[in-house]
């Protein structure tokens, strides 16, 4: 076949022209062979210089494009639209690019960088001529989204897809929905309560018609791929059937067996047949067998006798359920740095001295202490309490090298909320630097310093030791430079947060990745926060980072608009630029299926050789690398393509 | 079972009774602590400085020595304990410095003379430089010796003091963490006494401060003395010469200056271990303590 090919070299303003000497180029490549076309363009993204493209296409009947401008990243997309304008296979266009491979890094050697740009297009120009005209693999989409995890963001994200008129599973470990926001007290900058504004919302997903809530259930196993995900999730035993109960709560009453409580973190005591907070959803419980005393040595049973509707069931087992998904939200959510692992503040060994959470009970008037201030030793009013920020966190050499985000401002909100609880109380609250980010933050931090004289102290503390009834905190005033010692009634740990307990497991059973700490990785941090690099799967809340609430509800909205706009359209189409085998060549050596990173490639037992499931593969060559008769090949990026690639490049 | 043993200076002039008392003990638990050969002092501080391999030498030397003995060396002084941790650590982690100071043992004649034929290769930091008290919970084994107790200790309400010297920098003493230690805990729990948890266990006595300034190395001592007795400690043990002489003979100063100062006898853990294991009393040796353990201890019937 002739070849017909049209070379389109961009200025980019002054960031290629200043440079590359962009006429020069053009005129070079008008004799290379192949080329029918070439010519220069100050911005070829615009629409003229996209017109000219199309027209150019059109005029002198172009085969194939190479578009020499900026990273592909850009603008590839771009020009292949306008090759479909034209009548040309998107998949003809390439891109050579000359601004972040060569103008912007030669910019003192003119000439020599406007010889390399040549070059780079030699190769594309090389590349073009074998391209074949390809076409978007079509996969159907089941429009069913999953949420994994059922605290503010699941909430958010599953209420926002079912808005939009879509199913939604939202699957929760515990046995209620809420995550941590329900155990929280009052919300900063504005003090409103955390319950009040977050059981509604919590209420809407159990009745919306459209959200199926799985309480008590967790994500087991996850296979297939994006639009086409079928998802394993374990009913966790409740030993409860509750469809049946009615949460009349006599069970709850009525059992003997008491442990520490989840929900008011340890400093109550629940039940072993119990729901986790009276305004729990669904308000049924659920039976822990750990702490049964039927369980333990077969006696008891009083939870069983006394259930008006015979509910309770011993003999209930985990159970699986199989479900259908096309896309799958990840909002797992955080948890607190163990206090277990900061020694110099008593390792948890200190009952005045508790972290956040528990702090946030105290301040509940759903906690264990009715909302009144009382020091867990000898419930006690604390008349000095103290604060620390950047509890493992901002800590490289011990701890988490990053900043938690959320606690100067909840610290802030505690130190104010126990002023107005115990007005003739002092509070004294120890920071690095008062990270105030976020609208009316900084104006909250003002009116605890200026109106509720809490105590600011900038610089760490070193040790907190009990002595004599009282929690001796010893710090240093950086700003003075004096040495701190405070015989406090309480201190309040601002603790690092970390991903929730099996989040980074439940990462690796869906094959998306997490950062050194564990948090989820989104596909690009500035342009596409919400994704994950694996398709399909979308991560809202502090699951991905530290987070406060504005930021976790509004990643969550923003996650749901993604899984609205993938079940817009009937079918999802993929690029089709993948690994494919030459099933003549394979031995059925099966070191593609052991190198595919996203379970792709199989083995056909009939025939005997590897086979790339086209609807999975994500064209990362992998396999291709790692093929010892090279029978693996990537569609438009042959071996041979990249041989002629190379050559022109190494072309005097 | 022989295990080789490095004394370091203190043990061998001012700290005789910690060297007697550890040695007997060691004995009654089967173990014979074999002197290195030759040895010279560890340079008492692992230097700060990060570039220089000379600082170092005096450990390596040292751990060259103890390498054509066995492939582990046993130490008592916190100060020796903390200089061949580090040196060995050192020499594991930084290629450059592990090259050059074999350089410099090739070179000294002294050191090829006195190592000649037993060192058949670099030294590399194979030695595991082993504090006693990790001997006694991994080699003998603290089970075992709270088998072997003879004296019955039980309300000897005894504080353990760690000093910073085990436990710090964390990552190259790998001993214990640093802020909520256990191990002292572990033996005095075994040998039957009553622990006495106090917050100031791993603050520092004040340590060469007390050559310079006294006040100073008093102050901090102080701190300790008062943590322990405000916990109802009768006696505490460490394990460190330099901490002993800072806790002890600066009660001297405190008495005066402090009314109703209450003393608190500060011995070697070792000397307390004999007196469970039930040693003579001449191995274990009170009479070099400014605050006479024995009255205490006779409370008891222990001496």
């Amino acid at each position: 076949m002739e070849h017909r090919i049209g070379v389109f070299v961009c200025h980019c303003g002054t960031n290629i022209a200043g440079v590359v000497d962009v006429k020069r180029v053009a005129e070079e490549l008008a004799s290379y062979p192949g080329v029918a076309f070439s010519t220069d363009y100050a911005y070829m993204c615009s629409d003229p210089g996209q017109n000219l493209v199309k027209d150019a296409i059109k005029e002198h009947k172009l085969t194939g494009v190479v578009v020499s401008a900026c990273s592909p990243t850009l603008h590839e997309a771009t020009f292949r639209r306008a090759g479909v304008g034209a009548d040309l296979n998107p998949y003809m266009v390439e891109i050579a690019n000359i601004r972040e491979q060569c103008s912007w890094v030669h910019q003192k050697d003119k000439p020599r960088a406007t010889d390399k740009a040549v070059k780079i297009i030699k190769t594309m120009i090389e590349k073009v001529k074998q391209d074949e005209a390809l076409e978007p693999i079509a996969v159907p989409v089941t429009k069913r989204a999953l949420v994994v995890g059922g605290g503010v963001a699941g909430i958010q994200a599953a209420l926002d897809i079912a808005n939009s008129g879509h199913e939604v599973i939202l699957v929760e470990k515990e046995a209620s929905i809420g995550g941590h926001m329900a155990q929280l007290s009052e919300t900063f900058p504005t003090l409103d309560c955390s319950q009040c504004i977050l059981t509604p919302k919590m209420v809407d997903a159990s009745q919306h018609p459209r959200i199926t809530l799985m309480t008590y259930c967790e994500v087991e196993d996850v296979a297939g791929y994006v639009g086409n995900f079928k998802v394993k999730i374990k009913k966790k035993a409740a030993y409860v059937n509750r469809d049946v109960c009615t949460g009349c709560g006599l069970c709850s009453e009525k059992c003997p067996s008491k442990t520490d409580s989840e929900f008011d973190e340890g400093l109550s005591k629940r039940k072993a047949i119990y729901t986790p907070s009276p305004q729990a959803v669904p308000n049924k419980p659920v039976l822990d067998a750990d702490h049964c005393i039927y369980f333990k040595n077969g006696k008891c049973g009083i939870c069983a006798k006394i259930c008006p509707v015979d509910a309770v069931d011993y003999t209930q087992k985990d159970e699986f359920v199989d479900v259908e998904v096309g896309a799958i939200i990840v909002a797992t959510g955080y948890d607190l740095y163990p206090m277990v692992n900061i020694g110099e503040y008593g390792g948890g060994k200190i009952k005045d001295v508790v972290t956040s959470l528990q702090f946030e009970r105290l301040l509940s008037a759903s906690g264990p202490t009715g909302g009144q201030v009382l020091r867990p030793s000898d419930g006690e009013v604390p008349k000095e309490v103290v604060f620390l920020t950047c509890v493992g966190s901002r800590d490289p050499e011990n701890h988490k090298a990053y900043c938690s985000k959320a606690c100067c401002m909840y610290l802030t909100k505690h130190a104010m909320l126990y002023k107005h609880n115990v007005h003739e109380g002092q509070a004294y609250l120890f920071y690095m630097d008062v990270r105030t980010g976020g609208k009316g933050y900084e104006e909250f931090y003002q009116r605890a310093a200026e109106e509720d004289d809490v105590l600011y102290i900038r610089g760490k503390v070193s040790k907190v030791f009990e002595e004599d009834g009282k929690v001796m905190v010893w710090g240093v005033d950086t700003l003075t430079g004096q040495k701190v010692e405070i015989a406090a009634d309480m201190v309040v740990l601002g603790l690092a947060m970390v991903p929730s307990v099996g989040a980074v497991e439940l990462a690796k059973k869906l094959k998306i990745q997490v950062n050194e700490w564990g948090f989820l990785s989104e596909a690009h941090p500035k342009l596409r926060p919400v994704e994950s690099l694996a398709p399909g799967f979308y991560l809202a809340g502090a699951a991905q980072g530290p987070k406060d609430i504005p930021d976790a509800v509004a990643q969550a909205s923003a996650a749901a608009s993604k899984v609205a706009s993938l079940f817009a359209e009937k079918e999802y189409h993929r690029e089709p630029i993948i690994a494919f085998v030459d099933e003549d060549d394979c031995a059925g050596c099966r070191v593609c299926v052991s190198v595919c990173p996203y379970d792709a490639a199989e083995f056909d037992e009939e025939k005997k050789v590897a086979h790339i499931q086209e609807a999975i593969c994500e064209g990362c060559g992998a396999c291709i690398a790692a093929c010892p008769s090279g029978s693996v090949t990537q569609k438009n990026l042959t071996d041979d393509q990249l041989f002629k690639m190379v050559t022109a490049a190494l072309e005097d | 079972m022989k295990i080789p043993y490095y004394p370091g200076c203190t043990l061998h002039e001012r700290a005789l009774d910690f060297d007697k008392a550890s040695r007997e003990c060691a004995r009654a638990l089967g173990i014979e602590l074999e002197e290195l050969e030759t040895w010279t002092c560890c340079g008492a501080v692992f230097p700060l400085t990060t570039d220089s391999v000379m600082d170092i030498l005096a450990g390596v030397r040292n751990l060259a020595y103890a390498a054509r003995q066995g492939d582990k060396v046993v130490t008592l002084c916190s100060f020796c304990y903390n200089v061949l941790k580090r040196t060995n650590h050192a020499l594991h982690t930084d290629a450059e410095k592990r090259e050059k100071a074999n350089l410099f043992l090739r070179a000294d004649t002294e050191v090829r003379e006195n190592i000649g034929s037993y060192l058949k290769e670099d030294y590399l930091g194979q030695v595991e430089v082993l504090h006693y008290i990790e001997m006694l919970r991994d080699i003998v084994g603290f089970d075992k010796i709270g088998g072997l107790v003879k004296k019955d200790l039980s309300g000897l309400k005894v504080a353990p003091y760690y000093g910073c010297m085990l436990l710090r920098p964390k990552k190259e003493m790998e001993f214990d963490d640093p802020e909520q230690p256990e191990i002292f805990e572990g033996l005095l729990g075994s040998i039957g006494c009553d622990v006495v948890d106090f917050p100031m266990k791993t603050e520092c006595c004040g340590g060469f401060q007390v050559a310079r300034d006294e006040e100073t190395a008093a102050a901090c001592s102080q701190t300790i003395i008062n943590s322990a007795s405000r916990r109802d400690a009768d006696i505490i043990v460490t394990t460190c010469p330099l901490c002993r002489y800072n806790l002890d003979v600066m009660q001297e100063k405190m008495e005066k200056s402090v009314t109703g100062f209450r003393k608190i006898p500060v011995i070697y853990f070792t000397q307390l271990l004999g007196v469970a294991l039930g040693i003579d009393e001449e191995y274990l040796d009170f009479s070099d303590n400014y605050v006479d353990p024995r009255p205490v201890l006779a409370e008891k019937s222990l001496v």
